[in-house]
């Protein structure tokens, strides 16, 4: 199966600046392409219309050329950057857990879920906790691409290797197509096929705040070195 | 031998625990943390990293009686030397001791953010010079926390903490939501802020970052800390490190073996009799399912018996 966006503009209002303009993307079954750039420069807003939770001003998203259906079950899920804002907070976990069908116990228990946590609220959980309740929800055998927001940020690690060994499981055994939106590196890097930059906008309404350009986001990977020796300094004067 | 520094913050066994209703008006307690002791020099970056949900924000509500009404919480805070009681705490909060929010809901929905971030004791000027190091464009200043992203909502909480002299900062995951760039530009301002005689507790995920700033990392597991070391030992790699959970965690990282540990932290209601990290240890054994105190080694502390 093959998810293409074509030539999306997007904006919130016909007075407000655009957020993204003319931005193409086409990715396939199994494939995980990782989507970075600054802060600001719209890579939530892609992966909402990619999901088909916001509309683009123009353009449009396919899945196997066809729109995204607008009733029933989508096959292009998404999970969010804040877990807390993506449940019922009314809802206790257990019901949260099956809004798209009974998910695999033994799923369920590789996610480290613990089945009292499915008779408390959202409230009572950590963000952490939480977002194993959002990725499990959506793993189910009708998806088809996956768009992950910022999914571990708020993860620890092993936690955030624990989720992502499932993800790229399910990615080779289901040929699950994923879009990973992250802002580290060396995580785009393990476990990613293919890395794009967005772009920054270039046109009258562009800021000061987005002249920054893809040689220069390329830069920080070096700028990190330099300050690992940097950091050498300040462990010498704690002791 | 260097003149000793000043304990800026110093916890001494705390334990925070949540009351919670069964059923009905069945009423139990939930210990989510237990016997925690750690301390902030004057001058000092002491990261606070560890698995997710265990008590690294509510450590920060504890020491800043941030905490909602059904908490309570033993043991002892001090802040330079005296208590940090309710009363001590509002005085000083916003001016000597400054706190920056995981959530970025912290923000006041209704009041624009350059109001927000000068408050009550800071300046105009000092906010436009905040927001102008912070890279905000100007015209943030007039905007509503909604208009803006969630980086942009980050350094503006930011901005609010840093914008009086403050002794003591302590930041919840002031991090994600940054690029790299600027994520590293905030960790090094804290550095500056701490080599200015500020006392800097950081609580992060971000752990290979924070291995450029800070002088000692405190690893949190279950609601208490299980080690702390300096930040050499964490560069070092798995060897200097003490506890099987950090070398676990070191593993994990995704610019080394990125292999996760598996298993689960135990859920504060039911947690084992002995060492936390039993269950997932490799080495564990009959000694273990006693009380396992802290102890020091080789110039950082460890929570386990068979570290070495």
């Amino acid at each position: 199966m093959q998810l293409k966006a074509e030539h999306l503009d997007f904006r919130y209002g016909e007075k407000t600046p655009w957020i993204l303009k003319d931005v193409s993307l086409q990715t396939e079954s199994g494939e995980r392409v990782g989507i970075v750039g600054p802060s600001g420069y719209g890579k939530s807003t892609l992966s909402k219309l990619l999901a088909g939770y916001v509309r683009p001003s123009a353009g449009r998203v396919l899945l196997d050329g066809e729109p995204l259906p607008e009733k029933g079950y989508c096959p292009v899920q998404m999970i969010y950057q804040h877990p807390e804002l993506a449940v019922n907070p009314r809802w206790k976990l257990g019901k949260i857990v099956k809004e798209a069908g009974d998910p695999d116990p033994a799923l369920l228990e590789r996610m480290g879920i613990e089945p009292q946590w499915l008779s408390r609220w959202p409230s009572e959980l950590s963000g952490g906790e939480l977002q194993r309740f959002c990725i499990a929800r959506v793993l189910n055998p009708r998806i088809r691409f996956l768009i992950c927001d910022e999914i571990t940020t708020m993860l620890d690690v092993i936690t955030q290797a624990q989720i992502w060994e499932l993800l790229l499981e399910a990615s080779e055994k289901q040929k699950l197509g994923i879009v990973v939106i992250t802002h580290n590196m060396a995580l785009a890097e393990r476990v990613c096929t293919r890395i794009v930059e967005l772009p920054a906008i270039n046109h009258a309404e562009t800021k000061e705040n987005r002249q920054t350009d893809i040689t220069k986001s390329r830069s920080f990977i070096t700028k990190r070195n330099v300050s690992a020796t940097e950091g050498e300094g300040c462990a010498d004067r704690a002791v | 031998m260097k003149k000793k520094n000043e304990k800026i913050l110093e916890i001494e066994e705390l334990t925070v625990s949540f009351g919670m209703y069964r059923k009905g008006f069945q009423k139990s307690d939930l210990e989510v943390i237990h016997s925690l002791s750690l301390d902030v020099e004057e001058g000092e970056i002491l990261a606070v990293v560890g698995s997710s949900g265990s008590g690294k924000s509510i450590l920060a509500g504890a020491a800043l009686h941030l905490l909602p009404g059904n908490a309570r919480t033993g043991g002892q805070i001090r802040y330079r030397g005296k208590p940090l009681d309710d009363r001590a705490c509002k005085r000083c909060l916003g001016r000597e001791i400054a706190f920056i929010p995981q959530s970025v809901d912290y923000l006041d929905p209704l009041m624009r953010v350059g109001k927000q971030v000068s408050g009550v004791y800071g300046t105009k000027e000092r906010q436009r010079e905040l927001f102008r190091q912070y890279q905000l464009p100007e015209e943030t200043e007039r905007k509503y926390p909604f208009q803006l992203s969630g980086g942009m909502a980050r350094r503006v909480l930011i901005s609010g903490a840093v914008m009086g002299d403050p002794k003591l900062i302590i930041a919840d995951e002031p991090t994600p939501g940054l690029n790299v760039e600027m994520a590293m530009e905030t960790l090094n301002h804290f550095r500056k802020l701490a080599d200015g005689g500020a006392a800097v507790l950081l609580i992060t995920h971000d752990i290979d970052l924070a291995f450029h700033v800070a002088d000692r990392i405190a690893v949190f597991y279950a609601g208490t800390v299980v080690e702390t070391a300096p930040t050499e030992d964490f560069r070092k790699g798995r060897e200097a490190l003490r506890h099987p959970y950090s070398k676990a965690f070191i593993d994990a990282l995704p610019q080394n073996g990125f292999r996760p540990l598996p298993g689960t932290q135990p859920y504060a209601g039911e947690l084992p009799k002995g060492c936390l990290f039993a269950d997932r240890c490799a080495q564990r054994g009959q000694e273990c399912e006693g009380q396992i105190p802290m102890r020091e080694l080789r110039g950082g502390k460890v929570r386990c018996i068979h570290a070495t």
